[in-house]
């Protein structure tokens, strides 16, 4: 009985990782069409933004500040993805909106540069980032099921991802004009609005949620330069297993990869387990061409 | 876009045709025998970009598995030459791996003419049985590209998973000897060298015919208006998948090349990295020319080999800064850019104007864009 | 239209010149300068482990440069990037061997790597010193080992734990060549001494999720976890598992691809009270350890740390030169031949060089990782082990290999 709790714990827990890595990407690629191979970089960048404010805290603060270290780094992983975001859409991703396909090769060179970047500035070899006190240990629900804090801290913080993005979209009147700017970029225009800033904003928040996504990433995972390149696939096949255009449609690819891992690496090997889960990716995208929720449109060719 | 073929034109292809050949027939003499080796394995490379460029460029589908099949074909050659060198006994990597006897699909390969034509026939199936599917589910676009690179993740992981069998992350190597020959002999390199320009003149000569047809006019509807061919009657799946099989073809002869040239295959060659790079070589040299996939396969590798010695520690940031210039600031590669530059030149000539006006109908008009 | 093809022509033949400039060919060893080459990933995944490893290497040479040279001679470096690409490390050594004609090669840290440029080295005649602990069952010629063998790591490893009367073992390891090696020999060795296997695991590189292993290793209850995880994924391994409340206290690990550098890297604190087998530990006491890690610091910064593989890579140059200045020779043939029994006051104490197999006589370690990123040593073995790839001298191993 618990084995089974505890599974369903941890294809939750993966499937909450995998929205995680797999929102901004919803975002920059869901909703904007940009396919944007840097991605896994700027969740490298919010995780070193994570390293950087926690040396801070052990080299110039007094050593009782350091738990909560974590708290201050989100916010700036936040912001250091968002402003790498902000240059790369103001620098070469304007050029590239009617190319979808050439943003994949110029952003795969930016990605490049962005990991040798980070080998030049924080050297080769990982870094560590100690998690604070408070996330050790877990939640005890019963004899050989122990909820690990940190899991749980990152599934509460998918949920407030969520939910603060799903009001950013839906319910406010930035959100408007941007959902304006994806769907009909000329009508947009010509109502006032200005698509250049409206472009660069939305991309810089899907940046934005990629650094924050590394900032949780370095509670369980490594922080080195190439890390982005272990992300970068899983998030596409998420945004594209749920339907790009619907936030709802990526939490479904998230926690149907998430699920399908967990089952199948429980019953047969990690490798074997992998396997399986991409082919069920295959298969379906031969059942639901466009992924599980549908983006409603008349015309033909889009 | 080739419909203006004026005798003036011809003439000018013929002579570059020879200064092209030429360059080829030369270069044994120039190189040393390192540099040499690398033009081999560029060639065998260009190869798999002339792949890549019929399927992209020209029908307008970008597959980020091409990786896969450049492998798959590598693997079954590699097989060869690994039972050739150990005498078809049991290769050393399944010895460390713990399988005790051949299994029978290996001992198939220990026949040259069979795994050379398994070589060819397990990629191009596997291209016809998922393009078939694919293409017929209408799935293009992005998901198409998407789908490859779990097709990607699949074969690779299989591959390191069957280490008794594949030979794991290692791959395949320690193999000197084709037929015989040993692979180190510089008279045998030449030879390859050699085996490799023909493949490549010849996967020029015929996919030019293959684009100048009737049928490569269709393919390139098909990558602009999808739709409004299937409204004329015709099935874009079938002319897709057909393309898709051609490409997978060139990709495992590349492979074949490679192995022979490289004397190793390893499954980072089937990972996403290799794959990317390989449709990067059809955008820096220009898409939709065939002359583009070839030059941007040598140029980009050259490129790489050359920065990666002179700067071992940076060399990405170049490379990098390379792919984002020539994306951004030249859509159509090189090769489309040195002809809008000698058309816009020698704006007078009318028929250049004509033919520089249709090339951008195909290949910069915003209607083609949305499902590039 | 003419301009175009003049232009491609053109193009083509700048080409060519490049390519040209490229052959002027020049001997290794010419006037005052001997070229040696460095062969690392210094891009891509294995970087995080290899430039340490190079710039060990590097600061070895510039020691021998500024102590007067080899024979007489200033050692250039040609530093190349193997780009965590096989292929492309054949392609380098290739270049190395063939256009830049150096004396020896200092490189490779995977297997894969190696077993990559072994054909290149055997065949173009080329020398290789290998410095990293790996899985055996190999002797070539034209590569010497300065890293621990099995039987210098692993095996004493199991020894020390089934002394400890932890005898149900979990093995579990990244998919690639050394740890399924491993694990093999492992398997035959608890076979031997009638301990049990529980399960045998293997993780594609670079995944980083391991819930789904730990409830796999909660559920089996083994006595012990033998690790061969390979680079990143240790990270989220011992993240991972600290998270899900087993410690060392409740359940030990024993890991032989974690040095000083990946502690690190993962950070101490996830790592306390954790086994780790080696020959070398930056705590271990000799003077010229001592000399060597201050060097080290010096050079590089005093927040870098050494660890086994750096410490080979160093002791490689020095064995090279001092087998060069006993054959008098840069010859790779004479420099083999001279190499024999070459004995070198590393920091690990002295290494001697096994004439038969090539590889390293050498201490091995066991070893308790600390609180501050250490590692104290709690085993040693007396003596130096005698180097046996092929494990000759273990009579349970005989079905390993046929050779």
């Amino acid at each position: 009985m618990e084995v089974y709790l505890l599974h369903l714990f941890n294809s939750l827990s993966l499937g909450s990782i995998l929205l995680m890595i797999g929102l901004g990407l919803a975002i920059t690629f869901g909703l904007m069409g940009v396919i944007n191979m840097a991605h896994g970089e700027f969740i490298m960048v919010g995780a070193y933004s994570t390293y950087v404010v926690q040396k801070t805290f052990m080299d110039y603060l007094p050593k009782s500040w350091f738990d909560s270290y974590f708290i201050v780094s989100l916010p700036i992983a936040f912001v250091m993805a968002a402003l790498f975001g902000y240059l790369l859409e103001r620098v070469l991703i304007r050029h590239l909106y009617n190319r979808p396909l050439d943003s994949l090769l110029a952003t795969w060179g930016v990605g490049l540069m962005l990991q040798q970047l980070a080998r030049t500035i924080f050297g080769a070899p990982n870094v560590a980032v100690t998690s604070p006190a408070w996330l050790d240990g877990g939640l005890t629900v019963m004899e050989g099921l122990v909820m690990p804090y940190k899991r749980l801290f990152i599934i509460a913080m998918v949920i407030i991802t969520l939910t603060s993005m799903w009001y950013y979209i839906y319910r406010s009147a930035a959100g408007r004009r941007m959902r304006a700017v994806m769907q009909n970029r000329n009508m947009a225009s010509c109502m006032g609005i200005s698509t250049r800033r409206v472009d660069a904003m939305t991309f810089a928040i899907g940046s934005g949620v990629a650094g924050l996504a590394g900032s949780a990433l370095t509670l369980i995972g490594p922080i080195g330069p190439s890390i982005g390149t272990y992300y970068i696939v899983d998030s596409f096949m998420v945004v594209v297993l749920g339907g790009v255009g619907k936030l709802i449609g990526t939490i479904f690819g998230a926690f149907g990869i998430g699920f399908a891992n967990t089952v199948f690496e429980a019953w047969s090997t990690a490798s074997i387990g992998k396997v399986l889960v991409f082919l069920c990716i295959v298969a379906f995208l031969q059942w639901r061409p466009t992924g599980f929720v549908k983006m409603r449109s008349r015309s033909l060719d889009s | 876009m080739e419909v203006i073929l004026d005798k003036k034109r011809s003439k000018q292809r013929m002579i570059f045709y020879g200064f092209a050949l030429l360059f080829l027939v030369v270069m044994p003499f120039v190189l040393s025998e390192f540099r040499l080796d690398l033009l081999t394995k560029f060639l065998a490379y260009a190869l798999v970009a002339i792949g890549v460029d019929l399927i992209w460029g020209y029908t307008g589908i970008l597959s980020l598995g091409q990786g896969v099949f450049f492998g798959l074909g590598a693997y079954c050659f590699a097989m060869y030459l690994k039972l050739e060198s150990t005498g078809g006994k049991l290769p050393d990597f399944m010895e460390w791996s713990g399988v005790t006897s051949l299994p029978w699909w290996w001992k198939m390969f220990g026949y040259a003419p069979i795994a050379i034509i398994l070589a060819i026939l397990i990629p191009v199936l596997l291209a016809w049985f998922l393009g078939a599917v694919t293409f017929r589910n209408r799935i293009k676009g992005a998901y198409f590209s998407i789908l490859t690179q779990a097709l990607v993740i699949i074969v690779y992981t299989l591959f390191i998973g069957q280490q008794g069998y594949t030979g794991g992350t290692n791959g395949i190597t320690n193999f000197f000897t084709v037929f015989g020959f040993s692979l180190m002999d510089p008279d045998v390199k030449l030879v390859i060298y050699f085996i490799t320009v023909a493949f490549v003149v010849l996967a020029y000569v015929l996919c030019r015919r293959l684009v100048n047809s009737r049928f490569g006019n269709v393919l390139q509807a098909v990558r602009d208006g999808e739709n409004r061919l299937r409204f004329f009657g015709y099935n874009p799946a079938t002319y897709q998948t057909f393309v898709f099989c051609v490409s997978a073809a060139l990709s495992a002869i590349g492979g074949m090349l490679f192995v022979l040239n490289v004397g190793i295959i390893s499954p980072s060659m089937m990972y996403i990295v290799p794959s990317i790079e390989m449709v990067l070589w059809v955008a820096i040299g220009g898409r939709g020319t065939l002359i583009g996939a070839i030059v941007g396969a040598v140029l980009i590798n050259s490129a790489k080999s050359l920065f990666s010695e002179a700067y071992p520690d940076q060399w990405s940031y170049f490379l990098g800064l390379l792919f984002v210039v020539v994306v951004v600031f030249l859509p159509q590669g090189l090769y489309g850019w040195l002809k809008q530059r000698s058309a816009s030149w020698k704006w007078m000539n009318r028929s250049v104007k004509k033919e520089v006006a249709l090339d951008e109908s195909v290949i910069g008009a915003p209607s083609g864009a949305s499902d590039r | 239209m003419n301009k175009l093809w003049k232009r491609i022509a053109i193009g083509v033949s700048a080409l060519a010149l490049v390519f040209a400039a490229g052959c002027s060919s020049e001997t290794g060893v010419s006037g005052d300068t001997v070229k040696v080459g460095i062969l690392h990933s210094l891009s891509g995944t294995m970087a995080i482990s290899e430039v340490s490893v190079k710039d060990s290497e590097m600061m070895a040479i510039d020691e021998i440069n500024a102590a007067g040279g080899v024979l007489g001679k200033k050692i250039e470096p040609v530093v190349e990037d193997g780009a965590s690409d096989w292929p492309t490390f054949t392609e380098k050594a290739k270049k190395l061997i063939s256009q830049d004609k150096v004396a020896t090669v200092f490189g490779c840290w995977t297997s894969s790597s190696r077993k990559a440029v072994l054909p290149v080295f055997e065949s173009l005649k080329g020398l290789l010193w290998y410095p990293v602990q790996y899985e055996g069952l190999e002797s070539s010629p034209n590569i010497f080992y300065t890293g621990a063998t099995t039987n210098q790591q692993i095996i004493p490893a199991v020894d020390f734990l089934l002394e400890k009367k932890l005898t149900k073992f979990y093995l579990l390891g990244s998919d690639y060549v050394f740890p399924r090696t491993a694990n093999k020999i492992i398997k035959e060795q608890l076979k031997n001494a009638g301990a049990t296997t529980v399960a045998e695991e293997y993780i594609p590189l670079g995944n980083t999720d391991f819930n789904t292993i730990i409830a796999k290793i909660k559920e089996t209850k083994p006595d012990v976890v033998f690790n061969t995880l390979n680079g990143d994924s240790n990270v989220a391994f011992f993240k991972q598992l600290k998270d899900a409340g087993i410690g060392p206290d409740t359940l030990k690990t024993m890991s032989v691809s974690v040095a000083e550098e990946e502690v690190r890297g993962i950070g101490p604190a996830y790592l306390t009270g954790h086994y780790v087998s080696w020959n070398y530990y930056q705590t271990t006491d000799t003077p010229e350890n001592t000399k060597f890690v201050a060097a080290y610091k010096a050079k590089y910064g005093a927040e870098r740390v050494t660890s086994d593989p750096v410490e080979a890579g160093y002791d490689a140059v020095y064995l090279w030169k001092a087998a060069v200045e006993k054959a008098g020779s840069f010859e790779v043939d004479k420099v083999r031949e001279a190499a024999k029994g070459i004995e070198f006051k590393a920091p690990e104490g002295t290494v001697k060089i096994d004439g038969d197999n090539q590889h390293i006589y050498k201490k091995v370690r066991i070893g308790e990782i600390q609180a501050d990123g250490m590692i104290k040593e709690v085993w040693s073995t007396p003596d130096v082990v005698k180097p046996d790839p092929y494990l000759k001298s273990y009579s349970w191993a005989a079905s390993l290999s046929s050779n």
